[in-house]
């Protein structure tokens, strides 16, 4: 019992860091920019300790700078692998709003992804002004209805949304392992689990085809900007998202005000899980082309930082997800130029996340960053 | 801040470009590789491709870089990113056929090698690498069926793809053999050849499940366990280790890993062996001479593309009549007289 009330007051402490009550400009703005100067050098310590020397430092870090932003291919692969993070971010994002901590994007993406890639290899014949809304449809659909599990299950019972998450999370791993050998689904000649090709009517088109055959970007970077202006919408200028915000903010005000906290839960997972299920539709059908069993790549967890990084203001998240798209497409450059492990990026974003989530630590390092006397924490 | 930042970014470009400006004229062949998800350092499959490269930076002066694959969505990703910086494009694995593939086709004038992958029809401008992996398993199997006391050896593999399954398919076969011969009745758990199904971990990545799966195989009696799943494998040998090698042997795959692992060498039995660095090599001279040409190198017995490692410390253990047996049945396979695989 009293480990339970631990950890609910720990949800509290961190869902009060990832939906801050008003605009906190040095929270909101100071902390993430030292938090990621302070990651990058301590990420060259890090190179430093396993004898790398400073020249190629130097030189990975131009490489960083270069394969995020430095030429279209990288803005095109810079944006490709922020897409997902920042449309699961917006579901997760969502959730923070409403006071729920949905760590099960992981396993709506692979819901949504596999409806999507089931839908999109099924239907043939169809335009693609029919399909490929259709295959959309089915990755929010399943999304939002693997994510309405966690939500009803929550509501009705008081079971905590962390662990029915991370439970759902591993069914859907076996899950997708389970379905992707199924005779219907898996690839005709095939024996490990992977499914069809996505038919090209409901393939997300790449938008930059005509400047190069390898540049990536596709019309899902359209979605994701429409999500992130709906969210947007949603939270700030409609009635209901109000209310998920109320909810959030004191569930208890929120029901004698006559609001209905049990379907506000439910609802806020299932838009929650909407937007990761849009997430991993828009992989298989704009990236991968198919889906096979480790499709989502972790970027369910990553979607997880991406929101608490971006405060789960709508602008935030997208500001964090092309942070982290920018650094997983630098970091294979410096992999590449400067024969740096893949595994220092790794370092470097849960430096950024551990600074982040410990404001304290930042303002202690930079005192001069910070009003004198401002409150060091709001508890 | 801003401006100081910029100037500093130019001076490093600069240095870096006359830097390898300087150094163009003695190494212009760039062989790159890109792994999966195993790592460069899985101590069997990426590594031992990844020693061909630089087998060939040490004999042929060119020079090797790789791009380690994370996730399965980064494999057409790290593709692109060595686009146009390397002479030749090594993809390493089953698993990046299809990205290799797309990659291939959209440029053309780049060349690809990918391991364990044949394309038909043929690409102009890919030389898959395969291997007659069997041939060597199948020496293994006979092996551990001479050698196992309980009777039962164990097998499992990490995803069930064609360069998994042919070594249990030849491993199984050459215990079939051995019974044939001997009238024994060894069993082999874990793969069933005629129904195409066995015991997968589903990842070739997790040491934890290298353990457990041949924990389960021990438990249900093999002493001799292969692990076909690259690094899963060494949960399996920690696993041997603290059992004692009386109890539980490992037999390796792709490297000699009584050479690649150290540690635990003592309870490899022995290694099959899949010498992707020889044929990666061999397409990198080619591509550097200019005979590179589509289609596909195969690696066998004869040619010793594939093979089984010596036994080491396993020497003293294994009985003379046995290793006599292995060298006839070698010399059978090379010629035709045994026919390994369908």
């Amino acid at each position: 019992m009293s480990e339970q009330g631990e950890t609910a007051t720990l949800t509290a402490r961190l869902l009060e860091r990832a939906a801050p009550k008003r605009a906190d400009f040095e929270d909101l703005v100071i902390v993430p920019v030292f938090a990621v100067v302070v990651a990058l050098i301590l990420g060259g310590v890090a190179m430093l300790a396993t004898n790398v020397d400073l020249e190629t430092i130097g030189r990975s870090y131009v490489a960083l700078a270069y394969g995020s932003i430095g030429s279209i291919n990288a803005l095109s692969e810079t944006i490709t692998a922020a897409t997902p993070l920042i449309l699961a971010g917006l579901g997760v994002a969502l959730g923070f709003r409403a006071g729920l901590f949905n760590i099960g994007a992981e396993g709506q993406i692979l819901m949504g992804g596999m409806a999507a890639v089931v839908v999109g290899f099924s239907f043939t014949g169809l335009p693609m002004l029919v399909h490929l809304p259709l295959a959309l449809l089915a990755g929010i659909v399943a999304g939002a209805l693997y994510a309405a599990i966690a939500g009803w299950i929550r509501a009705a019972t008081g079971a905590h949304e962390v662990i029915l998450t991370i439970m759902l999370n591993m069914i859907s791993y076996r899950l997708v392992d389970y379905m992707l050998r199924m005779p219907a689904i898996q690839r005709p000649g095939r024996s490990d689990p992977i499914s069809s090709s996505v038919l090209p009517t409901a393939e997300l088109p790449r938008l930059l085809e005509w400047l190069g055959p390898n540049l990536r970007l596709h019309s899902g970077v359209f979605l994701m900007l429409a999500a992130v202006l709906f969210v947007y919408w949603l939270l700030f200028r409609s009635t209901i998202g109000f209310e998920f915000r109320a909810s959030g903010e004191s569930p208890e005000a929120a029901r004698f005000a006559g609001m209905r906290s049990g379907l506000i839960i439910v609802l806020v997972m299932a838009l929650g899980g909407a937007f990761a299920g849009l997430a991993g539709a828009n992989q298989v059908l704009g990236v991968l082309g198919r889906a096979s069993s480790g499709f989502s790549a972790g970027i369910g967890f990553d979607a997880l930082a991406v929101a608490l990084l971006g405060r789960s203001h709508p602008f935030g998240v997208v500001i964090a997800g092309l942070l982290f798209g920018a650094l997983e497409a630098g970091g294979r450059q410096m992999q590449v130029d400067a024969g740096v492990s893949i595994d220092l990026i790794g370092i470097i974003q849960s430096l950024i996340i551990l600074f982040i989530a410990a404001p304290l630590v930042v303002r202690a390092l930079f005192p001069w960053g910070f009003r004198k006397g401002a409150p060091a924490s709001k508890e | 801040m801003k401006r100081s930042l910029k100037t500093w970014l130019a001076a490093t470009l600069l240095a870096t470009s006359t830097l390898t400006g300087f150094g163009a004229a003695a190494a212009d062949f760039t062989a790159c590789e890109v792994t999966d998800t195993g790592g460069i350092d899985d101590n069997s499959f990426n590594q031992t491709a990844w020693k061909g490269v630089q087998d060939a930076q040490a004999k042929l002066g060119i020079k090797g870089r790789y791009l380690e694959s994370q996730a399965e969505t980064d494999y057409t990703a790290n593709i692109n990113s060595l686009l146009g910086q390397c002479d030749l494009i090594i993809t390493v694995g089953f698993l990046l056929g299809d990205a290799t593939k797309a990659a291939a086709e959209a440029n053309p004038n780049q060349k690809f090698s990918i391991v364990d992958y044949a394309y038909d029809p043929v690409l102009p401008n890919v030389a898959g690498q395969v291997y007659a992996t069997d041939q060597a398993a199948f020496l293994a199997g006979y092996l551990a069926a001479g050698m196992t006391k309980s009777g039962s050896l164990g097998v499992f593999g990490g995803i069930n793809i064609p360069p998994v399954t042919i070594f249990m398919d030849g491993f199984h076969q050459g215990a079939e053999y051995y019974n044939k011969q001997k009238g024994t009745k060894v069993k082999v758990l874990g793969w069933d050849p005629a129904k195409r199904e066995g015991l997968f971990t589903n990842n070739f990545d997790s040491l934890d499940d290298g353990r457990a799966f041949a924990q389960n195989l021990y438990d249900e009696g093999a002493d001799i366990v292969l692990p076909v799943a690259g690094p899963v494998g060494l949960g399996s040998a920690a696993l041997a280790n603290e059992l004692g090698v009386d109890k539980l042997k490992i037999i390796g795959v792709d490297a000699d890993l009584y050479l690649t692992d150290p540690e635990r060498k003592h309870v490899y039995l022995t290694s099959i062996m899949k010498r992707m660095d020889a044929t990666v090599m061999e397409v990198i001279d080619s591509a550097m001479k200019g005979t590179f040409k589509g289609g596909v190198v195969v690696g066998s017995l004869s040619n010793g593309g594939v093979d089984l490692a010596p036994l080491h410390d396993m020497e003293t253990m294994v009985p003379d009549e046995l290793k006599k047996e292995l060298a006839t049945i070698r010399q059978q396979i090379i010629d035709g007289t045994i026919k390994v695989g369908n």
